[in-house]
């Protein structure tokens, strides 16, 4: 009667336990519902870190769906086969219903992640979250020190993500701590991954900066070298050994050094969709910076099953059939499925085209020599992301 | 930071036959009616556990110790308790290392 395995994925095959990782198949002719959901309820933020994953044009306050607008949309998800939500942003406890939005998704089933800067929380108002049944928390921290972690978030919240991450496991609630890597802070990363522990959260997620919106606003000021990526490599397989049973790592490597491309999204409209503050449904949270792109909303009349399986901003790059040469032939093409459009829309102009983080991009060798360039060179001073289009920070040397 | 979540005394539970397991807070399993089949839901992912992987789980209440979890299933599968002790014992120790089964004296209210 060993515990066996029905549904294996080829990434994460660690089958002892009777246990895999659900994902949805590979076959590319049908899309079931994604298991999990992001939900950006608000671009606001009191941070204004130069790498975040937000558009660079951000949604107002006014444009952002209502209340009662966000419930039916999380009613629509739990009824299609959605499990898990992440309320994510900008800044999502912003929102003054985000209890009763969580208490909503609790009632629905539904597994709600709380993706947060925590700046904003205080205990009780944590405490009112967890009793909405709140199942995980994520906190982002910029670096292991305040003076550095303020300086990249633009804001002096650093001893207060400290105090909030306490508070998460006084209520019991998992913790993962959100680690973003880039030039100015690998340096800190042993300090992050000490901090993790100390902090007593379940995992880390080190994640290198991806370089789109405000990321690739600020690409000059964030790309690390390649001598600090390998050391950054080497820490975080050292520290997942040491730390087995303790804390869980996972690791983004940013692709501008890779020979091979990520897979990105787990394919285009394969295994996920997030929905903006105003209701557009995305194959991904950077996907608005393709603007040959029209995306639906759920204020249009369709329904979200209806847009995930007929919109064309879904159905686009959707499989392979999309793809150019040298993705059309190429034997990793339902590996990686050409990488990621966001990226070669970026930096070749066209979302088909290959993503030149594949070595076999005629541009691959380009977009090497500028991280290799901006990592020597480039300026230290961010752009701050605002409302504003953002505001170069002061120069260091003159303050 | 209280004491009982220390990450030591809280991470390293050594499941044994007097343990009392129970999921932790984060980790929930349910039945869904779409992929028509038990899911455990946990932080950042969905695992799909077997027939026998979710009766574990699901005896796996905060009253009941490794024991008894055994005693039932040993019965259940008319197998070896032996056999069945090292299997149940085995997955039990995995998802106590990820964090998902605590004991259920240090479970949070």
């Amino acid at each position: 009667m060993s515990p066996t395995l029905l549904d294996t994925s080829p990434v994460f095959a660690d089958p002892t336990d009777g246990l895999a990782i659900l994902e949805n198949k590979s076959a590319a002719e049908t899309y079931g519902i994604p298991l999990a959901v992001l939900l950006e309820l608000t671009h606001r933020c009191p941070l204004q870190c130069g790498y975040c994953s937000n558009p660079v044009e951000m949604e107002r306050a006014g444009n952002e769906l209502s209340t009662d607008e966000w419930k039916q949309v999380l009613t629509e998800l739990a009824e299609i086969g959605v499990l898990q939500v992440h309320f994510s942003g900008g800044e999502p406890t912003v929102r003054k219903d985000l209890a009763e939005l969580i208490r909503h998704a609790t009632e629905l089933g539904l597994y709600s992640n709380l993706i947060t800067s925590a700046v904003l929380l205080s205990r009780d108002k944590l405490a009112a979250l967890a009793d909405a049944g709140l199942c995980h928390i994520q906190i982002s921290f910029q670096g292991n020190e305040p003076e550095l972690a303020n300086r990249i978030a633009g804001f002096k919240g650093h001893s207060k993500k400290l105090e909030a991450a306490g508070w998460a496991r006084e209520l019991g609630l998992p913790l993962t701590v959100n680690a973003v890597m880039h030039r100015q802070n690998l340096h800190q990363l042993p300090g992050m991954i000490d901090m993790a522990v100390a902090l007593d959260a379940d995992r880390i997620e080190v994640a290198n900066v991806q370089y789109y919106g405000w990321a690739l606003k600020n690409r000059a000021a964030l790309m690390p070298t390649i001598a600090q990526i390998d050391d950054a490599t080497r820490i975080v397989e050292e520290a997942s050994e040491r730390l087995k049973g303790i804390l869980d790592i996972d690791y983004v490597v940013p692709d501008y050094y890779a020979d091979r491309p990520k897979k990105c999204m787990g394919g285009w409209g394969r295994q996920f969709f997030n929905i903006t503050p105003s209701g557009k449904v995305l194959p991904c949270h950077a996907a608005e910076t393709i603007t040959e792109l029209d995306f639906e909303s759920v204020r249009s009349n369709h329904s979200i099953a209806w847009i995930w399986q007929n919109s064309d901003a879904f159905n686009r790059y959707r499989g392979t059939g999309w793809m150019p040469e040298p993705c059309q032939s190429c034997a990793f093409k339902e590996q990686d499925f050409g990488g990621c459009r966001c990226q070669a829309f970026a930096l070749t102009g066209s979302a088909a085209n290959t993503d030149p983080a594949c070595s076999l991009s005629p541009r691959h060798h380009e977009i090497f020599r500028t991280a290799e360039a901006e990592s020597a060179t480039g300026t230290n001073r961010y752009i701050y992301r605002n409302f504003a289009g953002g505001t170069l920070e002061p120069d260091q040397q003159e303050l | 930071m209280s004491t009982a979540t220390a990450p030591a005394a809280r991470r390293r539970l050594i499941v044994a036959e007097d343990s009392i397991p129970t999921l932790a807070r984060g980790t929930r399993l349910r039945y869904d009616e779409t992929r028509q089949r038990w899911v455990l839901l946990v932080p950042e992912r969905v695992m799909a556990p077997d027939e026998i992987a979710v009766e574990i789980l699901q005896l796996c209440d905060g009253q009941r110790s490794v024991a008894a979890i055994i005693d039932q299933l040993a019965a259940a599968y008319a197998a070896p308790r032996e056999e069945i002790g090292a299997d149940v014992i085995a997955m039990l120790q995995d998802l106590a290392g990820s964090g998902f089964v605590v004991e259920a004296r240090r479970a949070t209210p």
